[in-house]
């Protein structure tokens, strides 16, 4: 049976397209048939973060109208095996995803793999709402800054109240909570929220926190998942979240910051 | 912390304004969310009444609906009137 993940915040720009690159791939790396499928109708960007913008030919709303089938649709990533994205649709028409179709497909996919990927659309209007419906797990992805908190909120209540799993009177959602963007410098400082603060708040079980790294960037202008970036903290620390959403227990890293020299020490910088 | 910034900074910290600030609009939004729809609606209605009487502001009212055991809800409503007005 397929576990299905959604990938969620509220707010955009915190990285939840990022994050389910790199959760995909290192779902997939660690052996797992895994698909990543974009719900961000009309603003389609998981493709070229995965680097295969140039490969989509049909999109999630042409399988769910019966225009193409999910083996024309679904693009095969060429670096990682067992992993595979549907892309979104172009179109302008909001409410392309009926909960019909969305269903019909979802179990269509889970019959063909382990887990499913869901990368939700900022926002809580249809879309997103559409993305987190069939969801067994969540990933809230959080930046440390207070919009981006008060949104993750709003989304677990969402989560809790507006999912299948809440409808039909199952066992809830189970939430993780991923900190992304995190600086430990500005927190050592005071300037910002720390990883205890967002926990606390919040009331989630925590399952990775990303530093802030040039790294993502980096990946994103070559359509790499930074997760591949081996050598980088964003890196590390995705593989690190892959091993705890999977149930290992790791060690949190990157969340204190380096230490520096006496010289630097005494005279900052 | 190097000594220029402790020679530098009396700056206050941020991070707990920030903090303290989330724990209450979390704590005020997660009350209204398992309220019921109406709530808000019933909370202007409210204060539309009292405003006829006196000026009080809108965020001196606080309606709440709070459910106890599976037979009681106790809608509590709590206005502050300002000192001169009493």
């Amino acid at each position: 049976m397929a576990k299905i993940i959604v990938v969620t915040s509220g707010k955009g720009g915190v990285g939840k397209t990022t994050s389910s690159a790199a959760i995909g791939t290192g779902l997939a790396l660690a052996g797992h048939k895994t698909v990543i499928v974009d719900f961000d109708i009309g603003l389609r960007n998981l493709d070229l973060i995965m680097g295969c913008e140039r490969r989509v030919v049909y999109d999630f709303v042409n399988v769910i109208n019966g225009e193409a089938n999910l083996k024309q649709t679904l693009i095969k990533d060429k670096r990682t095996d067992n992993l595979f994205i549907l892309p979104a649709s172009q179109t302008r028409d909001k409410d392309a995803l009926t909960r019909d179709g969305v269903e019909k497909v979802l179990n269509e996919l889970a019959k063909d793999f382990d887990f499913i990927i869901c990368d939700s659309p900022a926002g809580i209007e249809s879309g997103a709402m559409m993305a987190l419906y069939f969801a067994d797990e969540a990933v809230v992805v959080t930046n440390p800054e207070v919009s981006s908190v008060r949104d993750s909120d709003r989304i677990l209540g969402m989560l809790s109240s507006k999912s299948r799993r809440a409808e039909q009177g199952l066992e809830g959602i189970k939430e993780h909570l991923l900190l992304t963007r995190y600086n430990p410098e500005r927190v050592e400082k005071g300037e910002m929220l720390s990883v205890e603060d967002v926990k606390e708040i919040l009331a989630i079980e925590l399952v990775g926190v990303i530093p802030e790294s040039q790294a993502v960037l980096n990946a994103s202008n070559s359509g790499q998942p930074v997760i591949l970036d081996k050598e980088s903290d964003a890196g590390q620390a995705y593989l690190d979240t892959i091993k705890r959403l999977l149930g290992e227990q790791v060690p949190f890293r990157f969340l204190n910051v380096e230490k520096k020299g006496f010289i630097k020490r005494i005279f900052g910088g | 912390m190097s000594l220029l910034d402790y020679f530098r900074s009396t700056k206050k910290n941020t991070a707990n304004t920030a903090k303290e600030r989330l724990q209450i609009i979390v704590a005020h939004e997660r009350k209204r969310r398992n309220g019921p729809d109406y709530l808000p609606q019933l909370e202007r209605d409210i204060l539309e009444v009292i405003r006829k009487y006196v000026d009080i502001p809108a965020d001196q009212i606080a309606v709440s609906l709070e459910q106890r055991g599976d037979q009681i809800s106790v809608l509590e409503l709590n206005v502050t009137f300002p000192d001169d007005k009493r």
